[in-house]
């Protein structure tokens, strides 16, 4: 289930991504760079929206790795994509204290809005969705992060579903 | 009403900038601390405080540190545990968004204490937003000299990083979370040594809370005897509960221990009763680990004292007829909810968090999820409640890390205690798909009897 995809394109990263990993690596001891292992895969994904063996083998190059310690360690974190999802991932919280206020009829609300089921993604190439185990959010459900910022939407309706959805359409086609 | 230690501020608007903070008393205790005590007069006043650790475990925080190696020329380290992922629980989240120098006002005197020239807040990675927000605090607290070199003149030198981590619930054991800090997957290593010996890059490292590390701000600024005076018997302080579920007013209150259920429940100034005017079915008290309990035992013990919000009271009765107060994830179930379902969802987490190290909780927990699947769906039998504690029974104490208990105590006690509900399922399969088995005799307040489904 879990396979490591292939990008097409030739991955380089930029300067400027360069400089933030050099950045995160001074917080560390020296010789323990590789604990900017998992907030450099979150910046990698944030400017590729998931991650391809290529741009995995570029990491555990820059962090003088080998390859498979970075795959383990992709291939263990929910959060990191190992395949191309939409530019919007909707992820909704699925567990217990959610589902008790309607968690279960939003991630059906969205998959018929969306009409592609849980980690397909739309033709547009604008969305995907998938259910996510607890966001630490009980208090507000049901809701839903959209990364790479993770911005969260609480208390969620139907509506509240419907109007994000439009809003993140009309964004993204802009 | 009591008063707050942790969130007196927090409708304080501004109280995430530095100014307003300290404007308010802020710093204070860093202040304190740092000029008129030593590292060991701290931990001292920790340990008078009584300050359990605030993450679960109600481990003494005092004692956790003073078990701390201090090896010559051997770095030391404190990592805050902001790894929150219980269900149920939300506090964490709630404390770093709103006041985020609480937390880093307690990292800093913390990190003295323990004598951590480097600290780390590993903050779960779904977290950005409060990730973000941490990092302009820091940059804030730096920039006036609360952090760096030479803090406030005293010859201390401390940095302070925010870590996101990846999604995975079990780097909140701590010594999964050290791994994850680490760059490696989030397998918990086996104890002993424990982290106090050999943690973070093998040096003797502090994993604390995030409540508990804020915690000792209060315990500073008013001293550990006049913090233990709070509460009720070994559980002193105050504590914040993360109220979901099925309430009038969820979100996060600050508690005095020892508060009664029954007051934190019913009353408007807390969760403010059940919402929709429904009636309560079942009560998680402390995160979707601790036993789940129906709520006439949830408000009062067995032998029919009330049930205070403490670590003791929640415990009373054991597993039998008890709970734990664990992270104070509070959920509360309405006469609509089903606890086949519930538990199964429960389940699901636990099979998708179980981090595969353990046969028994990497297979264990399939298991129980696929038992519980077709219970939920009316194709179970009756043996399937046997099977289950079975399977709970050979999960719990057989792996490495708490997660295997976690994951068998909801499924081994939402059968103890509401097996008819589960037998129903098999009765009645065809029913039990399209509607729920309701109260029975379980609810609270009881205004009739009824018939079992």
């Amino acid at each position: 289930m879990l396979r490591v995809e292939e990008a097409q394109a030739p991955v380089e990263f930029s300067p400027e991504l360069i400089k933030k990993f050099d950045d995160i690596v001074s917080r560390y001891p020296a010789g323990k760079q590789k604990s900017a292992l998992l907030p450099i895969l979150h910046l990698v994904q944030a400017e590729h929206g998931w991650l391809s063996s290529k741009a995995m083998d570029k990491v555990a190059e820059y962090l003088h790795l080998q390859d498979i310690e970075v795959y383990e360690v992709a291939t263990f974190y929910s959060m990191y994509f190992l395949r191309p999802q939409g530019k919007y991932v909707l992820e909704v919280c699925r567990t217990g204290p959610c589902c008790l206020v309607g968690a279960e009829k939003i991630m059906d609300h969205i998959e018929q809005e969306l009409g592609v089921k849980e980690g397909e993604v739309t033709p547009d190439g604008l969305f995907s969705w998938r259910g996510v185990e607890c966001l630490a959010a009980c208090g507000y459900a049901p809701v839903l992060q959209i990364g790479p910022e993770y911005t969260f939407y609480e208390n969620l309706t139907n509506e509240s579903v419907n109007k994000l959805i439009a809003d993140l359409k009309a964004r993204g086609s802009s | 009403m009591a008063r707050k230690l942790l969130l007196e501020h927090i409708n304080v608007p501004g109280i995430n900038t530095l100014d307003v903070y300290r404007s308010k008393g802020g710093y204070a205790s860093v202040e304190k601390a740092l000029k008129t005590m030593s590292p060991e007069d701290v931990v001292e006043e920790v340990k008078k405080s009584g300050l359990r650790g605030r993450g679960g475990a109600g481990f003494p925080t005092g004692m956790k540190w003073s078990f701390l190696a201090k090896p010559e020329g051997v770095a030391r380290y404190l990592v805050c545990n902001a790894d929150e992922s219980e269900p149920g629980t939300f506090k964490d989240r709630y404390l770093m968004n709103y006041i985020p120098h609480l937390l880093i006002e307690g990292m800093i005197v913390s990190s003295f204490a323990l004598g951590a020239k480097v600290s780390y807040i590993y903050v779960r990675g779904e977290m950005m937003p409060q990730i973000r927000i941490l990092e302009k605090a820091i940059a804030e607290a730096k920039n006036a000299g609360f952090l760096g070199k030479n803090i406030l003149g005293s010859g201390y030198d401390l940095e302070l990083y925010v870590q996101p981590g990846g999604g995975a619930y079990i780097c909140g054991e701590e010594t999964a979370l050290l791994e994850s800090l680490e760059g490696k997957r989030g397998n918990p290593r086996i104890k002993p040594p424990f982290p106090a010996i050999a943690g973070l890059y093998g040096c003797p490292t502090v994993v604390n809370n995030v409540e508990s590390i804020a915690a000792v701000v209060p315990i500073i600024n008013e001293g550990g005897e006049e913090y233990s005076k709070i509460g009720v018997g070994r559980s002193t302080g105050t504590k914040l509960i993360s109220a979901g579920g099925n309430v009038k007013k969820p979100g996060v209150y600050e508690i005095d221990l020892g508060l009664p259920v029954e007051e934190f429940l019913y009353s408007d100034e807390f969760c403010g009763g059940i919402a929709n005017g429904k009636r309560l079915k079942a009560v998680v008290a402390g995160g979707s680990s601790v036993p789940i309990l129906p709520a006439n035992l949830f408000l009062k013990t067995i032998n029919n004292e009330p049930r205070l919000m403490s670590y003791e009271s929640l415990a009373d009765g054991g597993f039998v007829t008890g709970t734990m107060l664990g992270s104070g994830g509070f959920i509360a179930f309405d006469e609509d909810q089903c606890i086949v379902r519930n538990t199964w969802n429960f389940t699901r987490f636990y099979h998708h968090e179980s981090c595969g190290q353990c046969s028994p909780c990497r297979e264990g927990t399939g298991w129980m999820e696929k038992v519980l699947h077709r219970l939920e769906n009316g194709h179970g039998s009756l043996s399937d409640m046997d099977l289950l504690v079975d399977v709970s029974k050979k999960i719990e104490g057989n792996t490495i890390c708490p997660l295997g208990d976690a994951a068998a105590w909801p499924v081994a006690s939402a059968i103890r205690h509401f097996r008819d509900e589960f037998e129903w399922h098999v009765t009645n399969a065809s029913e039990a798909v399209t509607r729920n088995f309701g109260l029975a005799h379980y609810a609270d307040p009881l205004t009739k009897k009824e018939a079992v489904a």
